[in-house]
């Protein structure tokens, strides 16, 4: 099955490795501006959001691409740049719901995440697990479960009641 | 790469700035951070000047590894003389400021002369701009740094400012960075003031070249599991640095009332388990797994509803032991007021809490306090005291001054009272059962300060091979080693091992709550040497970094004699001799410090440091650590 990102944002602390370890590993530096994923921050409600590619099954991105250098890659459930076939006209960037897609000045070409082609290198060092790589198809499972949970405690609650009764 | 970052000098009177290169013979001598920090002020402070006055120097740095591969590489480190103690002052902080300025290509900043009107340096991409900041002058510090943002229309730039406490010279001020990040003791905050600098607004994306990526990598997350598999990081992450208090209050480690007692009774509204309850969730500073940040909101009271993060440790001890009160109301709004402000809640808490002791005895009258209520144990005085202070109203004003000041104001014998060590007040703990705890109090080279040589551990009773293990590298050590806390025997080796321990990490960027502080098997000078070469490729053995730690220090004892340092502030304020321990555990109670053993621990850590009798480096120990032809000017 192919998997996804899945965020808890009640677990992120806001310290960025992910951001640190995403430009190494793609471009050998530090640099958050070539960072594909981002935290998104709102400091003084102690507020954070990480931010990356959705890999959209109907990509804007790939909707709106004039020369088709962006395809899904259907085997790792992303989508993808063709970087010989694309001609840097930002139009992803502009067209991407999320601001996922960015354009690195200093390589002068469009970046997103690529899930590390397998290993997401944000998932390997998140020590929270606030990001996971999870099957597509499990990413709802956790907070169904939580759900369950509170409709668990109102009918124990319901049958205490009536047990008193 | 990170090599390739930069020192900068800036005028501020003439409003020249000149950047150089920090050649790679400098970095092997102090690699960065504190290390060339003390370097820097050592050469470019006037000596014996004014601390306030355009002669000395600011220097603000980020640590040699900040921003690359380590975990927690956030660390920003401010120095200069201090306006608090007249000897070395510095502070180091986490946060996100350190590693933005990185990315904008700077590792050091030399603030020279003094502004006319109020500045504010905006440092981006390789640029350093001054600029003007009447419209910022008098915010506070979350207001400083949102004003900024919005001025130079980037919500990505990190902010170091002071806030009200610096602006008004308040000697112990603060130099802060996002909601509490605090760069706190030695008066770093008033330094900046005195040079009618407000802030610094940083943003960069410049590339920090990692020599050694995938290696990097890798190591990496051995490093990171090293720090994560410790208990007390895990504690540390999901109850912040609060944890400590429990088990220290309950051994008979919290000074209360001043140093009237040794153990706060009622204590159960300020246990960290109980501040949990505000909390919504823990943040980290920059690559940091440890999170010990707390996000908590104000439950009652007239702040209610307030977000802000911590409280530490010390904000427990100084809002709550030292001036004897027991909520954690008081803690919580004693911490918001302190990092909004600007200053060393440290500071706060002790100086009010000695005031009340004052008080109490009569020194202080209603007429000194302006009717305030300095009783032991005042909720509302305490906090009034952070606003009287921050603005310098009345006793507020005389306590801005610093302990030793204040009580030459005050008179009568208001200093028999004062718990500090060169001018700087002590943390909350009473280190009386604890002679290694005392040890590195009263030679700290900043002043009476835990964060310069803490043995932490030492209160572990970690079997003797286990000591022996640690601290018999990089370095062999032969002498004694004792397990119990209570003993003078071995400590000074512990204090000396540990102050060059924290000076290495200083220099390197890295928090100290992912060295051997807190906790015995977390990294040190051996997986140092690893992360230095994977991100920078500069080759350094664990002895390498370890003489770093040694030269660093010794350049500090340097600074401190130029300004007038002698044997005798190595030393403890007499109570810690005379008034026995009253409260806690058995072992405990009754324990003062024994004057006799008490100098000789300290003759022997000058030995271990290659130091005469005086505490002054011998010709032999300088020339050990090529400090004898110092100051050097070479940067």
């Amino acid at each position: 099955m192919a998997k996804v990102l899945m965020v808890d944002y009640e677990k992120c602390t806001g310290c960025r490795m992910c951001e640190l370890v995403c430009s190494v590993k793609h471009e050998g530096v530090s640099n958050p501006a070539r960072s594909r994923i981002k935290i998104v921050k709102w400091e003084w409600e102690g507020r954070y959001i990480p931010m990356a590619c959705q890999q959209c099954q109907s990509a804007p991105c790939m909707a709106v691409c004039p020369v088709k250098a962006i395809s899904r890659d259907e085997e790792l459930n992303r989508v993808v740049v063709d970087y010989d076939m694309c001609i840097g006209c930002r139009m992803c960037v502009a067209a991407c719901p999320f601001g996922a897609v960015k354009f690195d000045t200093l390589a002068s070409k469009v970046i997103k995440c690529d899930f590390c082609d397998g290993d997401p290198q944000c998932v390997r060092f998140c020590d929270t697990k606030a990001i996971q790589y999870v099957d597509a198809s499990k990413i709802n499972i956790e907070k169904q479960r939580a759900a369950a949970e509170k409709f668990l405690g109102i009918m124990q609650e319901i049958t205490a009641t009536l047990a008193k009764v | 790469m990170a090599l390739n970052r930069k020192v900068a000098y800036i005028d501020l009177t003439t409003g020249k700035i000149e950047t150089r290169p920090i050649p790679v013979s400098i970095r092997k001598k102090f690699i960065g951070g504190r290390g060339l920090d003390s370097y820097l002020v050592y050469n470019h402070a006037k000596p014996n000047c004014d601390p306030l006055g355009p002669d000395n120097v600011c220097v603000i740095s980020a640590g040699l590894l900040v921003g690359t591969l380590a975990s927690a590489t956030a660390r920003t480190h401010v120095a200069g003389k201090s306006p608090l103690t007249g000897f070395f002052g510095s502070c180091n902080m986490g946060g996100f400021f350190a590693p933005e300025m990185a990315w904008a290509g700077f590792h050091h900043l030399v603030l020279k002369g003094k502004a006319e009107k109020p500045v504010y340096l905006w440092v981006h991409d390789g640029e350093i701009e001054i600029r003007d900041a009447g419209n910022i002058w008098g915010k506070t510090v979350p207001e400083a740094q949102q004003a900024i943002r919005e001025e130079l229309g980037d919500e990505d730039i990190k902010v170091l400012t002071i806030g009200p406490a610096g602006e008004n010279l308040v000697r112990f001020a603060n130099v802060m960075t996002g909601v509490k990040n605090a760069g706190g003791r030695s008066g770093m905050g008033a330094l900046l003031g005195s040079k009618n600098v407000k802030a610094v607004a940083a943003r960069g994306t410049m590339d920090i070249k990692i020599a050694h990526p995938e290696e990097a990598l890798d190591y990496n997350k051995k490093f990171i599991d090293q720090v994560t598999s410790a208990k007390v990081s895990q504690t540390q992450g999901r109850l912040g640095t609060p944890f400590i208090w429990g088990s220290t209050n309950s051994w008979g480690g919290i000074r209360t009332n001043n140093f009237q007692y040794n153990q706060l009774e009622n204590a159960d509204d300020v246990e960290a388990e109980s501040i949990d309850k505000e909390v919504f969730g823990y943040a980290g500073c920059f690559a940091c797994q440890v999170h010990c940040r707390g996000r908590y909101i104000i439950p009652t009271g007239p702040y209610k509803g307030v977000y802000d993060e911590g409280p530490e440790y010390t904000a427990q001890g100084a809002f709550a032991g030292e001036p004897g009160c027991t909520s954690k109301e008081t803690v919580l709004v004693g911490n918001h007021l302190s990092n909004i402000y600007g200053m060393d809640l440290l500071e706060v808490g002790s100086l009010t809490s000695w005031a009340m002791e004052l008080y109490e005895k009569g020194i202080l009258t209603d007429e000194d306090t302006d009717g305030l209520d300095l009783s032991f144990g005042n909720d509302e005085a305490v906090i009034e005291m952070c606003h009287r202070i921050a603005y310098r109203k009345n006793i507020g004003d005389i306590l801005a001054e610093g302990g030793l000041r204040a009580a030459k104001k005050i008179g009568k014998d208001s200093i028999k009272y004062l718990i500090h060590v060169k001018g700087m007040s002590n943390l909350h703990s009473d280190e009386r059962a604890t002679p290694a705890l005392a040890l590195g109090i009263a030679t700290g080279s900043r002043g009476s300060d835990h964060l310069r040589s803490r043995p932490a551990i030492d209160l572990y009773h970690l079997p003797e091979p286990v000591l022996r293990k640690i601290y018999s590298q990089p370095v062999p050590y032969d002498g004694p080693l004792t397990s119990d806390y209570k003993d003078y025997e071995g400590k000074p080796w512990q204090v000396f091992w540990h102050e060059t321990t924290y000076d290495a990490v200083d220099c390197l960027g890295i928090c100290k709550y992912h060295t051997t502080f807190l906790g015995a098997t977390l990294p040190n000078f051996e997986e140092w040497s690893k992360v230095i070469y994977y991100n920078t490729g500069l080759e350094m053995s664990p002895l390498d970094i370890w003489t770093v730690g040694e030269r660093c220090y010794n350049i500090e004892r340097l600074f401190n004699i130029r300004e007038g340092l002698t044997r005798k502030d190595d030393w403890l304020v007499d109570r810690y001799f005379d008034e026995p321990t009253t409260r806690g555990v058995p072992a405990v109670q009754g324990r003062s410090i024994d004057r006799e053993k008490f100098k000789k621990m300290i003759d022997e850590y000058y030995q271990h440091h290659g130091w005469d009798e005086n505490g002054v480096p011998t010709p032999e120990t300088l020339s050990r650590l090529g400090l004898d032809k110092e100051p050097s000017h070479m940067l």
